[in-house]
C-alpha cells in the first residue's frame, strides 16, 4: 500500500499528492512515470512523475479529474492509501546541455513540464518557459516554473490572466525574435500538435511527451502505441518522450477517445454512487 | 472406452466465463485410471517436460488411493490443478501412451486434474499448505535466490528452490501473481481461484512474492546481486504484441491479443462498469491466429456479446497450433473459422473505427522450415469481411525493458536470451526460462525450464 502523505489543491479539479512509495523514489528521473491503481476493481492509469525524493522515499504526482478514476482519486485524503504504485516506467528526459530551450506546458501538461524544465536548467541550459490555461483559475506551478525558467510567459484563453490566446502565440514570436535550438512541449493532444505546426517552419527541434492510454504500462498489452515516422512505436517502453513533427497526431487523438462512451458511462455511474 | 469429459452445456455456456471442463466424478476417474497397461517400460513418463511419475499416480487413482497419486504428482509438479487444464497432453505424455496405438490413449491429464481437485476439495478452507517434510528442509535457507515473473517458469523455478530450502523471492512487474497464468488464460479455462490456490502452496513452501516489481526499471539484476541474491531466474515472459505491419492495424477496434486478454482477464472488464477498466466488443469480431491465444480471445469476444466471431488463420485448420481440445471448444460454441485467409488491409470509418477488412485467399504449398505447409497467395483472390473489432493473436516478441538494463546479457537474434540446456545464460549466476528463451511456448515447457533451472542453481550454489 502506498500512503498519501500530503493533498494539496493547486486549482478546482487540480490536485497533488505527495505519496510514500520508497523503491519508486530510489530510482525515480525527471520525464518517468508511475501507474497508479486506487483499489482492486480500480484501472491502471499512468501518471507523471512531478517530483521526486529520494531521501525520504516520497514522489509527487499530479492530477486532474476529469474521468471516473481521477475523481475518485481527487475524493482521496491525506492518510489514505493508494493499492498499487508501479514505476518509474518509461525513459528518463535526458537531454544534456542543448542551449536556448523553450518549455511549453498547457493545463495539466504543466505540471509534467516542470521537473523536465527543472532538469534542463540543472543541464545548465537557458530555459524560458510558456504555460497556459483555459483560465486564470486553472493555471497552475506558476511559481515554480518562474523558478526554474529565465522568463516565464503566461497566457490563458479567455483571457482573465496573462496574456489571451493561446501558448502559441508568445511561441511564435519568440521563434521569430530569439530562436531556440530546442522546444519541449506537454499539454492536451490539440495543444501539441499546434505547438509542433507552428515549430516545423523554423525547423527547430520539438519534443513533446505523449499519455496515450496504457493498461500494463511495461510492453505488454500494446494499448499505448503510437505512430511516429511511420512506424508503430509503444509509448511506454519506447517513450513517452517522442519527436513531435514525426508523431501522427490525428490517430492518436482519434486512438484517446475511443473508450469516451465508456468513460462517460463511469464517471455517471460513480457520481450516482457517491451522491447517492 | 476413455472417458469423456463432462462439460458445461454450450447454450450456456457461451453467456458466461465460468470453467467449460467440468472434471471426472470418482468413478469416471477409478474407470480412467483402470485403462492403464501399467507398461513395463512406460513410455508416458518420455513426454512429461516436468517428469512426474505418471504409472504410479495412476496406479494409486485405480486403487482409490488419491492422497498418494496426489502427492506423487507433487514430487515434480507443483502446479497440477494447472496442468491438469491446461497441458498440450495430446502432444506429450498421451502422444506417446501405448493404448493410444489402436484406442485412445489414457487421460493422464484429466487423471492428473482429478486428484489436484480432489486434494483441494477435501481440504476445505485449503490455503495450500506444504507438508511437513517439504518445509523442514532449511539447510540452504541463508542462500537468497531472486526469480523475476510469477507465471508457470518463475512459480516451479521457486517452489524446486524452496523444496529444496532456498529463501526464494519472486519480483512480479504486475500488481497480480501468475503471470500469463492471471492476464492471459481465461476463467472459462483455468478458474482464478485454482490459481490462487495453487500460488498458495507455491508459497506456503516459504516462498515470498512481491508484487509491482518491474525488474530493470525498479531493480536492477545488478542490484539484485548487491542486496545479497545468490542467483537470479528470469522468467518474464513474452513480451511486447506481434502486429501484421499492415494497413490500419491502429485503427479503434483493433486490439493485440495481449491487451484485449489483459483487459478481460487482468483487469476483468468483463464486469465493466463495476470494475473500471472497459474493453469494446462489436458484434462482429475478426481474430487473427491459430495458437490457443487465438481461441482464447475468440472465444472470449463471443461471451462478451460478440454475434459473430471469426478465426482468420493464413493455413487451414490441421496446421492450427492450438490445442485440439481449444479448436474443438470454439467450434462448439460457435465460433467460425475463415481458413486459407490473410488479412492484408484493415479499412476504418470517417471515426477512425474498424469497418472492414480486406483479405486474401491462400492455397497451400510446400512445407517450410516449421514442417508446416506454407501458404501462398492465391491472385486475384481478395475479398472483404465486415467486422467492427480485430484481435490480433500472432505473437510476440521478448519484452526490452529488463534486457535493454542487462546488456551483457547474450540474446538470439530475435531478441530471447541464450541458454544451455540447463538454462544457464552467458552470464554467471543468471539463468533464464520460458518464453523469454523460447518464444511464445506453453505452460509445461516454461515449467519444464524452471526446473531444470532450479536444478542448475542447486547445482550451482551446493
Amino acid at each position: 500500500m502506498y500512503k498519501i502523505l500530503v493533498k494539496e489543491e493547486l486549482a478546482p479539479t487540480i490536485k497533488l499528492f505527495k505519496v510514500e512509495a520508497r523503491m519508486v523514489a530510489k530510482k525515480a528521473r525527471p520525464g518517468q512515470f508511475v501507474i497508479l491503481r486506487i483499489d482492486e476493481k480500480g484501472e491502471r492509469i499512468p501518471l507523471t512523475i512531478y517530483d521526486y525524493d529520494k531521501d525520504r522515499g516520497t514522489i509527487s504526482i499530479i492530477f486532474q479529474e476529469v474521468g471516473k478514476t481521477t475523481v475518485q482519486l481527487g475524493g482521496l485524503e491525506q492518510g489514505d492509501c493508494l493499492l498499487d504504485v508501479v514505476g518509474p516506467l518509461g525513459n528518463p528526459f535526458d537531454i544534456g546541455k542543448v542551449g536556448k530551450v523553450v518549455c511549453v506546458g498547457g493545463g495539466i501538461g504543466v505540471a509534467p513540464i516542470f521537473p523536465k524544465a527543472l532538469a534542463l536548467k540543472d543541464e545548465g541550459n537557458e530555459v524560458t518557459s510558456i504555460i497556459g490555461a483555459r483560465t486564470k483559475e486553472l493555471l497552475i506551478l506558476e511559481e515554480e516554473m518562474k523558478k526554474v525558467s529565465q522568463r516565464v510567459y503566461i497566457t490563458t484563453d479567455d483571457g482573465s490572466y496573462g496574456e489571451a490566446g493561446f501558448v502559441t502565440a508568445p511561441l511564435k514570436r519568440l521563434l521569430n525574435e530569439n530562436p531556440p535550438d530546442l522546444v519541449v512541449a506537454i499539454g492536451p493532444l490539440v495543444m501539441m500538435k499546434n505547438v509542433v505546426s507552428v515549430t516545423k517552419p523554423y525547423g527547430v527541434n520539438t519534443l513533446v511527451s505523449l499519455n496515450p492510454i496504457m493498461v500494463d504500462g511495461t510492453g505488454m498489452c500494446g494499448c499505448c502505441r503510437v505512430r511516429v515516422a511511420g512506424v508503430t512505436k509503444f509509448s511506454c517502453v519506447d517513450g513517452p518522450t517522442f519527436d513531435g513533427a514525426e508523431v501522427d497526431w490525428n490517430e492518436l487523438i482519434s486512438r484517446n477517445n475511443r473508450f469516451l462512451e465508456e468513460e462517460r458511462r463511469a464517471l455517471e455511474r460513480y457520481r450516482v454512487l457517491i451522491e447517492g | 472406452m476413455r472417458q469423456r469429459m463432462p462439460e458445461q452445456d454450450r447454450a450456456e455456456r457461451i453467456h458466461n466465463f465460468q470453467e467449460v471442463a467440468l472434471g471426472y466424478t470418482p468413478t469416471q476417474a477409478l474407470a480412467e485410471a483402470n485403462r492403464c497397461l501399467k507398461c513395463k517400460h512406460p513410455k508416458c513418463v518420455e513426454g512429461c517436460p516436468v517428469e512426474i511419475d505418471i504409472p504410479t499416480f495412476i496406479d494409486y487413482i485405480a486403487q482409490g488411493e488419491f492422497d498418494l497419486a496426489i502427492k506423487r504428482i507433487k514430487e515434480k509438479n507443483n502446479l497440477p490443478a494447472i496442468c491438469g487444464r491446461v497441458c498440450p497432453q495430446e502432444t506429450q505424455c498421451e502422444a506417446l501412451c501405448v493404448l493410444g496405438k489402436k484406442d485412445e490413449p489414457v487421460a493422464i491429464g484429466r487423471l492428473e486434474r482429478f486428484v489436484a481437485d480432489y486434494e483441494l476439495k477435501q481440504k476445505s478452507g485449503f490455503r495450500g499448505q506444504g507438508s511437513e517434510e517439504e518445509k523442514l528442509k532449511t539447510k540452504n535457507k541463508q542462500l537468497k535466490v531472486a526469480v523475476i515473473g510469477s507465471g508457470p517458469a518463475g512459480l516451479t523455478c521457486a517452489g524446486d528452490l524452496a523444496k529444496l530450502g532456498y529463501n526464494v523471492h519472486i519480483f512480479e512487474s504486475l500488481h497480480a501473481t501468475g503471470g500469463v497464468l492471471r492476464y492471459g488464460i481465461p476463467e472459462f479455462r483455468l478458474p482464478k481461484h485454482i490459481l490462487d490456490i495453487e500460488i498458495e502452496y507455491i508459497k506456503s513452501l516459504g516462498v515470498e512474492i512481491l508484487v509491482n516489481m518491474v525488474i530493470g526499471k525498479v531493480l536492477t539484476i545488478d542490484d539484485l546481486f548487491q542486496e545479497g541474491y545468490k542467483a537470479v531466474f528470469i522468467g518474464t515472459g513474452a513480451g511486447l504484441p506481434l502486429f501484421l505491419g499492415i494497413e490500419g492495424e491502429n485503427l479503434n477496434g483493433v486490439y493485440s491479443a495481449n491487451e484485449f486478454l489483459t483487459r478481460v482477464n487482468l483487469m476483468c472488464a468483463y464486469q465493466f462498469p463495476r470494475y473500471d477498466t472497459p474493453v469494446r466488443i462489436g458484434k462482429r469480431v475478426g481474430v487473427v491466429g491459430g495458437g490457443n491465444v487465438a481461441m482464447d480471445s475468440a472465444r472470449c469476444a463471443l461471451r462478451l456479446g460478440a454475434e459473430e466471431v471469426y478465426i482468420i488463420y493464413r493455413r487451414s485448420r490441421i496446421e492450427m497450433p492450438a490445442r485440439e481440445e481449444e479448436i474443438h471448444h470454439a467450434e462448439e460454441e460457435g465460433i467460425k473459422f475463415q481458413i486459407l485467409t490473410l488479412p492484408v488491409r484493415i479499412i476504418g470509418d470517417s471515426q477512425g473505427q474498424v469497418e472492414k477488412v480486406e483479405c486474401v485467399e491462400m492455397e497451400l504449398g510446400e512445407p517450410d522450415a516449421s514442417g508446416r505447409r506454407r501458404p501462398i497467395p492465391i491472385p486475384d483472390s481478395r475479398f472483404i469481411l465486415p467486422i467492427d473489432t480485430m484481435v490480433i493473436a500472432i505473437g510476440q516478441s521478448p519484452n526490452p525493458l529488463l534486457l535493454k538494463e542487462t546488456p551483457k546479457l547474450e540474446l538470439t537474434k530475435e531478441g530471447t536470451i541464450v541458454v544451455d540446456e540447463s538454462g544457464r545464460t552467458s552470464m554467471k549466476g543468471i539463468y533464464a526460462g520460458g518464453d523469454i528463451v523460447t518464444g511464445a511456448a506453453t505452460v509445461i515447457s516454461a515449467m519444464g525450464a524452471g526446473k531444470r533451472a532450479a536444478r542448475a542453481i542447486h547445482e550451482d550454489l551446493s
